[in-house]
Parts: C-alpha cells; sequence; structure tokens
C-alpha cells in the first residue's frame, strides 16, 4: 500500500506502476458528463477549481446538509469512466492532471495522455460507497450547482487515505488491457 | 400511514441498506480464495466493510439504488390496483428519507422530479397463486450491471455457438467475458434460454430472486450453471476486473420455449451489491415473515 499526498507531481505518478495499491491524502475534484461536455466545448471553471496537477474523480455523490448547515458526503462511489473518453485526454492535457480516478477504466486516447503527460488512472472500488464516503473528511465547496444539478456539480471533497489501484500507469501499460487478453486466451481453452 | 405502507417502505429500506444472508456468505468465501496480500482480496475486503457499514448506518449500500422491481404473489381477489398506489407512495417515501437516490430521469427531457415515479418506475409484476398468502419480493437493480447485460440470437457465427446447451455455454461465457471490468464484479447472472426478446430478458431477471446457493432443479440446467461458474473463475478476470479467482458468484439458468425461428439466450448480469428481499405478510399489511 502506498500513499499519496500532496504535492501531486509528475515524478510521484512516473514512479506508479500498474497493480500499485495507493491511498490518497489530499484535495480531490469530482467532475463527470457534464463537465467533460463542458470542457471540452471549451468552457471555463470557476477560479476556485484549480485543477492544475490535481486529481478529478468520476463521481455523483450523494451529498446532504447537516443540523448546522454544513455539508456532508453520505455515499460516493466511483461512476463508470469510459463514457469521459473521449474528452479525458483532453483534460489532462490542459491541466496536467495527475491522477483520474474512477471505475472500469479507459481507452487507448486516455492511456497516451497518461504516458504523454505524467498521469495514472486509478480505479476504486466500484459499489463501495459507504467506505469511499468515511474516507472524505470535509466537503471544501461546490461548484456549477446551479448549471449541472448536485451529482454533475464539481465538489470539493479532503480525503485521506482513500484507496485506488492504479490500473493505468504512465508508462502505457493498462491492466484492463492485460486482464483482457489473458481471459480472453484462457477462455478459448475452455471452449 | 397505513399498515401495508409501513411494511413496503420496510422491505424497500432493508433491500437497499442490507445484504442478503446467501449473497453475503458467498461473498465472504470469495475474500477466502482470492490470495492474500492480493489486489483482488482488498478489493473484497473493501466491500465486506462496505456491507457492514451500509447495515450499520442504515444506508444505502451503493449509490445507486436502481431500478426498483416488485414482484407480488396474491390470492384470486386481491386488489393489485390498491397495492400499485401503496407501492408507490413507499417509493416516495423511501426516496425522501434517502433509501432510494433520485435515481428516475425522464428520459427525453432528462428530467428528474426527485420521486423515483414515473412510466415504468416503479416496475411491478403480479402473479396470482391458490394459497392465501401474499408475498412481495424486490430488486433493486444498478444501472452499471444492467448496461453489460447482453442477448444473443443463435447460432452466432462469430462465436461458432449452435442452437444447442454447448452453443449457450458460449455466449453465456462471452457475455462475462465482456463484462469484466464494467458492472461491479464478482457479478451473478441470470440467464433465460428461449422466449422472445422480451420475456427472455424478464426471466433472466427473475433469476436473481433464486438464492445464490440453490440447485437447479433441472439436473441439465444445473450442471451447465455450475460449469459456466467454475469455467468463469478459472479466467482470471477476478473482483473489478483487477485479476484474480472471483469472477462470478453465481450463475442462474431457466428455459423458455421460443418459436421455430428464433433462438434467444438473454444474460442479465448483477453486481455484487445484489439488493434482493422478500417479506409475506399478513392479512392487515403487517409482514409475517423475511423471505431471504
Ligand atoms: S454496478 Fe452495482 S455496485 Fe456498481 S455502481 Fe452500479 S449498482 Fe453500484
Amino acid at each position: 500500500m502506498l500513499k499519496l499526498s500532496p504535492p501531486f507531481t509528475a515524478e510521484k505518478m512516473r514512479a506508479l506502476k500498474v497493480g500499485d495499491e495507493v491511498l490518497i491524502t489530499g484535495t480531490l475534484f469530482t467532475g463527470r458528463d457534464a463537465v467533460h461536455k463542458h470542457l471540452h466545448e471549451g468552457g471555463k471553471l470557476p477560479p476556485q477549481v484549480n485543477l492544475q496537477n490535481g486529481m478529478l474523480y468520476h463521481c455523483g455523490p450523494v451529498v446532504i446538509k447537516d443540523d448546522q448547515g454544513r455539508w456532508k458526503c453520505v455515499a460516493a462511489g466511483p461512476t463508470t469512466s469510459i463514457r469521459e473518453e473521449p474528452y479525458q485526454w483532453q483534460v489532462i492535457r490542459d491541466y496536467n492532471l495527475r491522477g483520474v480516478i474512477g471505475k472500469g477504466g479507459m481507452g487507448d486516447k486516455t492511456l497516451a495522455a497518461c504516458k504523454e503527460h505524467g498521469c495514472v488512472y486509478l480505479h476504486a472500488i466500484g459499489g463501495a460507497a459507504q467506505v469511499l464516503a468515511e474516507r472524505i473528511k470535509r466537503v471544501c465547496g461546490v461548484y456549477m450547482m446551479e448549471e449541472f444539478g448536485a451529482p454533475e456539480a464539481i465538489w470539493e471533497f479532503e480525503v485521506e487515505d482513500f484507496p485506488a489501484v492504479v490500473t493505468i500507469d504512465s508508462h502505457g501499460n493498462s491492466l484492463h488491457k492485460d486482464v483482457f487478453a489473458a481471459s480472453q486466451a484462457e477462455l478459448a481453452k475452455h471452449l | 400511514m397505513n399498515m401495508l405502507q409501513d411494511s413496503l417502505l420496510e422491505l424497500i429500506r432493508r433491500t437497499s441498506v442490507e445484504i442478503p444472508e446467501d449473497v453475503h456468505r458467498a461473498i465472504l468465501n470469495s475474500l477466502e480464495q482470492e490470495k492474500k496480500g492480493s489486489i483482488a482480496a482488498s478489493a473484497m475486503q473493501i466491500i465486506d466493510q462496505n456491507i457492514a457499514l451500509a447495515k450499520n448506518k442504515s444506508q444505502p449500500i451503493c449509490q445507486d439504488t436502481g431500478s426498483v422491481i416488485f414482484y407480488v404473489e396474491c390470492p384470486p381477489g386481491y386488489d393489485q390496483i390498491v397495492f400499485e398506489e401503496t407501492a408507490r407512495k413507499a417509493v416516495k417515501t423511501a426516496t425522501k428519507k434517502g433509501f432510494l437516490r433520485q435515481n428516475s430521469v425522464d428520459s427525453i427531457t432528462g428530467k428528474n422530479d426527485g420521486t423515483n415515479l414515473g412510466p415504468g418506475a416503479p416496475a411491478l409484476h403480479f402473479h396470482q397463486h391458490r394459497s392465501a398468502e401474499v408475498g412481495v419480493k424486490l430488486i433493486l437493480k444498478g444501472g452499471g450491471c444492467e448496461n453489460v447485460g447482453a442477448q444473443y440470437s443463435l447460432p452466432n457465427e462469430k462465436l461458432a455457438a449452435g442452437r444447442d446447451l454447448e452453443g449457450c455455454r458460449k455466449v453465456i461465457l462471452d457475455a462475462v467475458l465482456q463484462a469484466q471490468g464494467k458492472g461491479c464484479g464478482p457479478g451473478i447472472l441470470g440467464v433465460c434460454v428461449g422466449g422472445d426478446r422480451a420475456t427472455g430478458y424478464e426471466a433472466s431477471k427473475q433469476q436473481f430472486l433464486r438464492k445464490i446457493d440453490d440447485n437447479n432443479p433441472n439436473p441439465e440446467l444445473d450442471r451447465l450453471e455450475k460449469d459456466i461458474v467454475a469455467t468463469a473463475n478459472k479466467l482470471g478476470i477476478g473482483p473489478m476486473g483487477f485479476g484474480g479467482k472471483t469472477t462470478l458468484l453465481g450463475a442462474k439458468i431457466c428455459v423458455l420455449n421460443r418459436v421455430p425461428a428464433s433462438y434467444f439466450v438473454s444474460v442479465s448480469y448483477m453486481c455484487w451489491a445484489y439488493r434482493r428481499q422478500g417479506v409475506s405478510l399478513e392479512a392487515d399489511g403487517k409482514i409475517s415473515q423475511w423471505l431471504y
């Protein structure tokens, strides 16, 4: 288990390999379909959203306000990443993203962008909404709520020991491709 | 609130926050199978922690609380209209209380009115039986795993799958291969051989009402179910597609007649967050027994 904490530098990301388990501490911004489409169409981000050298989490969390009016995240599992495949490479390039967190893996364009810019794809455990919500220590802010609605808005989370697995590294390796090829070959033996 | 509505609300709550015992046993078993220290083992550990946490906090196991599907068995003369109205109220309340996410969207406008009510939502299936009992089963079917379901029309040339059980085996295993990494495995398959495109998928989903460790009364299908699980677990796909020993926790297969021209194999996929519960109701709507 490797600990990942800020500053998230390209060097730290280049040291990671496919199959490494990490615990992330620091700031995550959520972003899913609406955010990616917005950026792809040349949209701007609010100044508080500093994605530079940052981590982007594909997640539509359930966040409620507690008695004192503070945000509290009650469920925060990853959503399927492949939907952002047409856009992700661009966001990685434009913001020097260091990590993209989601589930299900991504395709060749993202793989190439990770390699070129020193970024990794981190797979969180799909469905583990409660465990992952517990690792969110603070909801620091929410942006573009008006435009996109709660699940699609950009949430800023401070996380501690948020577990994930490197499944695409910055050296052109993809665990998804490897497992697919190996399982396909194995299946052929049993048909 | 009336008794029936209270009972249905409790059924929804428990389905959303607690994994049924048979599924939990299968998950613990798979955790034991995975190699200590592997990524597969830590994925299963996190899944197990998540199950405990959801139950203790009475919060949804997964934030995608899925499509809400009721299966009702009732005697002749049971008022289905009243049941449906009551079920809709219970769904609305469960959503307000956070046991269900605001999860139902108008397919054209994209609007979500936050009630989980609309055309086809919730879905209800009624079935009459001779006994006086009323039984209600509920499945919350997540979207990620629904997306990896597949329907094959045999013969399938690409997979060299003909119109026999061997052909069925080939396409079912292909569905497992294609689903990897998506749909939050380890998964459970519900399969229907035959029927038409609609009844086939419908019957495949009803297989999720069976317990994971039951046996198929048809010995040929029983053999195929066990073979599919054993073979899938040799492929090395593992939890979340990380690589590992558990790819499937179970496979349940049923058969419907078909017309001579068609031969469909419909495969539904259920994620590890397998939310299914059921209750027997007394005449006044009170829960007399939990079914899983
Ligand atoms: S596939 Fe299942 S576990 Fe995964 S996100 Fe969807 S509902 Fe949750």
